[in-house]
């Protein structure tokens, strides 16, 4: 890295953290600074998995373990600090669950890496599934139905952090993410880093270059649940209080799309993904009943049309900005976005009227849509849902060539530039 | 110098199920010889060379590298002991770059092992021999190209690089010529040449012209067994191998 580029990036990080130091002064609402908490602790579960998924190319269908068993330990020992038994300031409390991730990942890391691909999904299922079903049979660790709660007013006060008000949880939060994201990048710089890709790329060949894949598998698979019990600390002390699910399927099944949609193959991608989760699942659940419907089609349309993620998408037009030649592809990009909307507004008022019929039944069939009511059970609401979709769709798929053209011609510029 | 085997064979025996491949292979590579194996098609090469590099464990029979019993040993641990290998279909890390390559093909030759504490962008002897490593490949113009995107010829020239990189003193190249132009082959002949100075070298190889320019010994491999092994002239004279194999070419 030139001496440009490194004071560049030196400045990124004084300004992110600036900006992150500065919000709770700016920002009064509970309802944000509880946001950008749920937010923090998904970047660093989401980084955490994408160690394995993207960097070496592990697909984990049970990263909610580690999580889950540090969040679960750290509101243990936050009893034991309670209790004044132990004098551990609770801002500490993410190392507890990230030794206990560690630990855990290191046990069952140990049958799990054994093999790779396929086989390796399924050991993680199955071993997300044994986790899941003991948490029926040890209730004293998992505390049953109501899980485990806790205080964390209480332990020694560290840096005046009483932990009481929520900026205080959004500051150890924060230090915890910079923390934890910073040691993963630095990871990936590192020759078990750079062996994991090769390992992802070619098991073989990195065997034939002095390499172990199962440890290199299994190393970057133990410091992986390592960060994910960071990421169970902070929930636990964000909330408090975690039941079985956050060992579930679930869970797993989350990071695994914060991952995807964020984009697996570029180190910044998760982050995105983890925003992007975190606002869809809880600001747009406060609206519709329907979140995790248009979440999974979200997923689908990322899978089927963006597989690199959003990261690839901006990664994609860095070279077009680059160049100065976004005006080029911004006509295409408009014409399509009006049949899009339409497309969408169709789609959204079918999915709006089926969910509020299904739940509600015909009796109390009046509902609203962007301000406007209507009967759900009449007739006209649907046609018009079935019209905007046809519509739309219709009329996207004619403007779509377009924006093919447009990439295809700022292409072709690209690449001229680019030669001698 | 007095003579040293680097690899001997003892015996050797290969099948998978019923169908046995390497049917008592015995042979002993000299160090520092250039040794070509060759034989038609299916007559068990790429086995051999699976064998002797670990990726496959012989039904029967030893294998020593250097003296040391390594039958059964997993190929992580071999190359650690000084065997490289390459493949006769390209074998690399196709999404990272070229430098990148060859960066790790060096890490654990150059002791860094598996540290997650020690940040790659400081390891200045790995950068200083992959670059020289690359300059002695002519890639150098293409260090920051994904290893995917490169063309064949340079495919290959990388392949041969990686297997030198980590300074392994035994090398077993499996058809490094494999798919080339006259002209490419020769200039990879005469990378091969250079590279494997002073070192112990078995290859595979179909191209005879390759074979008579490089090998300074041959075994020819038929059906599972060796039919015969020795000097070019030897083998050029051998009424067995001339039926076996060199017959159409000999007339």
């Amino acid at each position: 890295m030139n001496h440009g580029l490194r004071l560049l990036s030196v400045i990124a990080v004084l300004t992110l953290v600036a900006v992150l130091a500065a919000v709770p002064h700016v920002v009064s609402s509970g309802f944000t600074l509880s946001l950008l908490n749920q937010i923090g602790i998904g970047v660093v579960f989401a980084l955490s998995y994408n160690m394995l998924l993207g960097q070496s190319g592990l697909l984990s269908f049970g990263h909610a373990v580690y999580f889950g068993l540090g969040g679960f330990t750290a509101l243990h020992v936050l009893h034991t600090i309670t209790g004044g038994d132990l004098p551990l300031p609770v801002p500490l409390l993410p190392l507890v669950g990230g030794v206990m991730g560690l630990v855990c990942a290191l046990a069952l890391g140990w049958v799990s890496t054994r093999r790779a691909g396929t086989i390796f999904a399924m050991i993680t299922l199955g071993v997300a599934e044994l986790v899941a079903a003991s948490s029926n049979i040890i209730q004293g660790y998992f505390g049953g139905e109501e899980g485990i709660s806790g205080d964390r007013m209480s332990g020694p006060v560290l840096f005046g952090l009483t932990m009481g008000p929520q900026q205080d949880v959004y500051y150890v939060i924060v230090v915890w993410m910079l923390l934890s994201a910073g040691l993963m990048y630095l990871i990936t710089e590192t020759p078990l880093g750079r062996m994991a890709n090769a390992v992802r790329d070619n098991p073989e060949r990195a065997a034939f270059v002095g390499y172990n894949p199962r440890t290199i598998r299994f190393m970057m698979f133990a410091l992986s649940g390592f960060f994910a019990g960071i990421a169970g600390g902070l929930f636990a002390i964000n909330y408090e209080i975690i039941t079985a699910e956050a060992v579930g399927i679930n869970v797993s099944a989350s990071v695994l799309m914060m991952a995807y949609i964020g984009g697996i193959g570029y180190f910044f991608g998760p982050v995105i993904g983890a925003v992007i989760y975190t606002l869809l699942s809880t600001v747009l659940s406060a609206y519709t009943e329907a979140w995790m419907f248009y979440f999974g089609v979200f997923f689908l349309i990322v899978v089927l049309y963006a597989p690199n993620g959003i990261s690839g998408v901006l990664a994609a037009h860095t070279p077009v900005l680059r160049a100065h030649l976004m005006h080029r592809l911004m006509p295409a990009y408009a014409t399509a976005l009006l049949p899009t909307l339409v497309l969408l507004l169709g789609a959204i008022l079918l999915v709006e009227i089926n969910y509020h019929l299904s739940i509600s039944g015909n009796y109390d069939s009046e509902m609203s849509i962007l301000g406007v009511g209507f009967d759900a059970a009449s007739w006209w609401p649907t046609l018009a849902g079935l019209a905007a979709l046809v519509v739309g769709g219709a009329l996207l798929w004619r403007t779509l060539p377009y924006v093919g053209l447009a990439w295809s011609e700022v292409r072709a510029e690209l690449a001229g530039e680019a030669a001698p | 110098m007095t003579w040293a085997p680097a690899i001997e064979l003892d015996d050797v025996h290969k099948s998978f199920g019923t169908t046995s491949i390497i049917q008592g292979v015995s042979l002993a590579v000299g160090t520092g010889e250039r040794h070509a194996i060759i034989g038609p098609n299916g007559a068990g090469k790429s086995t051999l060379f699976n064998l002797v590099s670990g990726r496959l464990t012989p039904t029967a029979g030893r294998i020593r590298l250097k003296q040391r019993d390594i039958t059964g040993l997993p190929p992580y641990r071999i190359n650690r002991l000084g065997l490289s290998r390459s493949f006769q279909i390209t074998n690399m890390f196709h999404r990272m770059s070229v430098v990148e390559n060859v960066r790790c093909a060096l890490y654990f030759a150059m002791g860094y092992g598996y540290a997650f504490w020690r940040l790659c962008p400081r390891l200045r002897d790995v950068h200083d021999a992959a670059d020289a490593l690359l300059e002695r490949l002519q890639l150098s113009a293409r260090r920051d190209v994904p290893a995917g995107l490169l063309s064949y010829a340079e495919q290959r020239a990388l392949e041969i690089g990686m297997t030198v990189a980590g300074g392994a003193d035994v090398l077993l190249m499996d058809e490094p010529t494999a798919g080339m132009s006259r002209s490419e082959t020769e200039r990879a002949v005469a990378l091969i040449h250079e590279l494997s100075e002073n070192k112990t070298l078995v290859m595979v190889e179909h191209d005879m012209q390759v074979v008579f320019d490089l090998a300074t010994q041959i075994s020819v491999l038929c059906y599972g067994r060796l039919i015969a092994t020795g000097t070019p002239a030897q083998i050029k004279a051998d009424p067995e191998v001339k039926a076996a194999y060199l017959g159409v070419e000999a007339d």
